[in-house]
């Protein structure tokens, strides 16, 4: 019988497919806001990259003016240089984990995993927050007590505008992984008392 | 008692009038039934099935609306200025108008033509011709605007066009009226029409890949009235058939004097066989003439106009084989070809019958030489050795006829006003409808192709007297919609056109919607005077000539105060508008600008031309409203007298008011 601090066959595959879906994830949008208005019955999209913004930017900052809301830039943004490595990472560490066939290195993947994605998110609310806030006194369009912070997930009115924010392909990937190491992890905690009781 | 007999006899009169009254036939306005507003009902917000293009007439321009609904959608300016969307009006538009006469700023646009491909529409291009002074457009249909319009020498009035061979080889042109070959020896006595007077056909080529006409050649024939013409198609493919009247020659009271002869003509000809003889350089080269070519470039947003002086002539007395005359009773209108190609239906509009042509007898009877003689030196083929046969009785007035694909036509009847359905086979007589009132033209979707989409006939009416609510003494012309599935045809629709419909095409919306374009791409503008953003937007003096480099984007101009202008200089705005956003056009307009207004599409540059006549502040602002703050977009600009000293200046938000001093 193998030694019970080892990681179960199918587990170590898990990981690495979750460590080469990470490397896809690099490539692919992993949020989007979607916009639609009277004036855009056929809407509005923001994708966010790891590294970049796509969609239709230039014309969501040509009607961010009305409001004041600051135009919206990558190169504003740290984040964009440094989510390409930390995924990278992340993907590394998932195939390492497999690798090295260790249990307790599961227990620690997934925790830190976790708070990466906690902190991520947090990092996006603030994100939203300051864009949502920091308006032009100057703007055109003033309504008293309006912010346009758009959600962090799900739907919410801004004037004219529904925004509906939720996880793009590259988002959905990452979460994926994270339940998977989830499970990996809870499934591996409960072997040891298993073996123990048989 | 006497009040008893007055009231029976009272009695007696009302019942007798009323008697009277419904011996009188029913009128036309029940004439509606059923479902007809399901049938043509498109719900708001939900697209038509067909794009009709209908010519607009002496308006000049081609209309666009939607089927069955009958929505207009658009109207496209082809040879006519069109303020509204600044045709003819910008310094990029006013060569589209030009001819060898000048700028001609008119025309009436009689037929239209979608481009095929194995003799079907490909949903590329609308041809449209100028009746007038003879010209024939091109209109693209990623844009929905004309990309081309060629003049025609040799033509006096081009009517029998712009009709096209079963993929889009040619486009053709029979000059109206016969008229001596353009130069010096056209100065002759009006009544020599007979040793004169030339009728010629052009052929136009079109460019696969980009649309672009070009006048291949022309064949010369003896001087006549060519009416309307149809390319072979399938069997028939490399032919081409026009129809003639005033075979008698006349030069006035044609009412009469052309309308003598029991038949004229259909002119057959070989297309192939006028290839080889130009190969073989049996074409004579003229460069005597004058006639222009203008294309718009999306690229540089500008049209450009080019004098042309050459083209080839064949001379169809001369060339063998080349052309046949077939007798058509009574000054012959349409000439309409069936979809498989076979069989060739002559309407003479004074005729009581309506001759259908069979192209393998035509053959049959060249081959064999059944022919009862000669006209201007071009043999002229036996009637009955060209029949398949002929429509008994069919209406009075016959014009056009289209294919609705099950092995029946519809003929349109302009003097009895109605629609008749026959078999071509049989040559029997199926249904018959009235039209409210006096059709000219007809069109079944696809019904000059080889597979028409026999759904719907529509009839576009010269009268509409009592249709709709009257408009003082011009009243509108009409379109109108008739379900053809069945066996009966039902009415479904009347709908008003704008000038007068005469043909018109409609395709399947799918062949056409999904190539329409959203916006021209900024980085491919090509325009001389085009402003990449906002900070490359100036005003240049260069003598007394000013150009104003501006941009529009929501909401505002760049620049949108500019001082320096003096009176008398020849101000031109290039505005180019940034806006990468579909449906996102603004315009411009000055006071004063004895021009019209200009709209920008999104990545376009287009420019105006303004004369300030006087000193003083002018505004100008943007035409169409364009956001929540279009009134806010508007700017000012600083007259001062010849001569002046106040420099050139222009900003955006930065001029800011001065306080006063005093």
């Amino acid at each position: 019988m193998k030694t019970s601090n080892q990681i179960s066959l199918v587990h170590r595959i898990l990981l690495i497919l979750c460590s080469v879906a990470l490397v896809v994830v690099i490539f692919l949008p992993i949020w989007r806001i979607e916009l639609d208005a009277a004036q855009y019955p056929e809407g509005l999209e923001l994708q966010i990259f790891s590294y970049k913004l796509a969609g239709q930017v230039d014309i969501i900052n040509g009607l961010n003016h009305y409001i004041g809301m600051k135009t919206l830039h990558a190169d504003d943004f740290i984040e964009f240089t440094v989510l390409p490595y930390i995924i990278g990472f992340f993907a590394l560490a998932f195939f390492a984990v497999a690798i090295a066939n260790k249990r307790k290195y599961v227990y620690l993947l997934f925790i830190a995993f976790l708070l990466f994605g906690v902190v991520a998110m947090v990092d996006f609310y603030v994100w939203e927050y300051n864009y949502g806030h920091n308006l032009d006194p100057n703007a055109p369009i003033k309504v008293p007590g309006m912010a346009y912070q758009p959600p962090l997930i799900g739907f919410k009115q801004l004037l004219n505008f529904g925004a509906y924010s939720i996880p793009d392909i590259g988002g959905w990937l990452f979460i994926a992984s994270g339940l998977i190491i989830a499970y990996c992890a809870i499934q591996e905690w409960r072997k040891p008392k298993l073996i123990k009781e048989s | 008692m006497n009040f008893k007999k007055y009231v029976l006899f009272g009695l007696a009169t009302a019942g007798m009038l009323l008697s009277f009254e419904s011996c009188k036939p029913k009128g036309a306005g029940n004439a509606v039934s059923g479902n007809a507003a399901e049938k043509t009902y498109v719900a708001p917000g939900q697209y038509d099935e067909f794009y009709n293009f209908a010519s607009g007439g002496f308006s000049g321009q081609l209309s666009v609306y939607g089927l069955p609904s009958g929505r207009l959608l658009r109207v496209i300016p082809v040879f006519s200025l069109d303020p509204e969307k600044g045709w003819g009006f910008s310094e990029e538009t006013k060569p589209m108008l030009e001819t060898s006469h000048g700028s001609v700023p008119w025309d009436d646009l009689h037929h239209v033509q979608l481009s095929k491909t194995d003799g079907d529409y490909d949903g590329r291009w609308v041809f449209a011709n100028a009746n007038n002074t003879p010209r024939i457009a091109r209109i693209d249909l990623t844009t929905f605007r004309t990309a081309e319009i060629l003049e025609l020498p040799n033509s006096g009035g081009n009517h029998s066009s712009p009709f096209i061979t079963e993929n889009t080889e040619y486009v053709v042109a029979g000059t109206r009226f016969s008229v001596p070959m353009d130069g010096e020896g056209g100065d002759v006595p009006i009544n020599t029409y007979k040793q004169n007077f030339r009728g010629t056909l052009s052929f136009v080529s079109v460019n696969k890949d980009n649309g672009n006409m070009e006048l291949a050649f022309q064949i010369e024939t003896p001087g006549v009235n060519y009416d309307l013409s149809r390319a072979g198609k399938g069997v028939s493919h490399g032919w081409f058939f026009f129809s003639t009247y005033n075979t008698e020659q006349a030069n006035t009271l044609l009412e009469v004097n052309a309308s003598k002869n029991d038949k004229d003509f259909v002119l057959a000809v070989n297309w192939k066989k006028a290839e080889e003889y130009l190969k073989a350089g049996k074409g004579k080269k003229v460069s005597n003439l004058k006639y222009v070519h203008n294309k718009y470039d999306d690229h540089t947003h500008t049209a450009t106009s080019t004098l042309k002086t050459e083209t080839i002539v064949l001379n169809a007395e001369e060339l063998e084989g080349l052309c046949y005359y077939i007798p058509c009773p009574k000054s012959p209108h349409g000439v309409d070809v069936d979809p498989s190609g076979e069989y060739i239906v002559g309407s003479g509009k004074l005729a009581a019958l309506i001759p259908v042509f069979s192209f393998s007898k035509i053959q049959k009877a060249i081959a064999g030489k059944q022919f009862e003689g000669e006209f201007g030196g071009i043999p002229v083929i036996k009637y009955e050795a060209a029949l398949h046969g002929e429509v008994e009785k069919p209406g009075l007035g016959p014009l056009h006829t289209e294919f609705d694909g099950r092995g029946n036509a519809i003929t349109s009847f302009f003097v009895s006003s109605e629609l008749v359905k026959w078999n071509i086979k049989d040559l029997k007589i199926l249904d018959r409808v009235p039209t409210f009132y006096s059709v000219g033209h007809l069109m079944i979707p696809g019904g000059d192709t080889k597979s028409p989409e026999g759904k719907y006939v529509v009839a576009y009416n010269k009268i509409t007297k009592d249709r709709f609510l009257p408009t003082g003494p011009e009243l509108a012309h009409s379109a109108q919609i008739y379900d053809i599935s069945g066996d009966k045809m039902q009415l479904l629709l009347d709908f008003p056109t704008i000038g007068e419909p005469h043909y018109a095409q409609a395709v399947k919306a799918e062949k056409v919607k999904d190539r329409s374009l959203k916006i021209f791409k900024i980085e491919e503008n090509k325009h001389p005077f085009f402003t990449k953003g906002e900070n490359e937007a100036r005003v240049e003096r260069k003598g007394n000539d000013v150009h104003v480099y501006l941009t529009t984007i929501r909401s505002h101009f760049a620049p949108d105060n500019i001082e320096g202008i003096q009176q008398g200089d020849n101000v031109y705005f290039h505005v180019t508008n940034i806006e990468q956003d579909w449906d996102m056009p603004h315009g411009f307009a000055i006071k004063g600008a004895r021009n019209g207004e200009l709209l920008v599409l999104p990545g376009e540059t287009q420019t105006l031309k303004w004369v300030p006549d006087r000193i003083g502040i002018f505004p100008f602002y943007c035409t169409d409203f364009c956001s929540a703050l279009h009134q806010e977009m508007q700017g000012y600009i600083r007259v001062s007298k010849k001569g002046s000293n106040v420099p050139i200046t222009y900003s955006l938000g930065t001029n800011q008011p001065v306080e006063k001093t005093n």
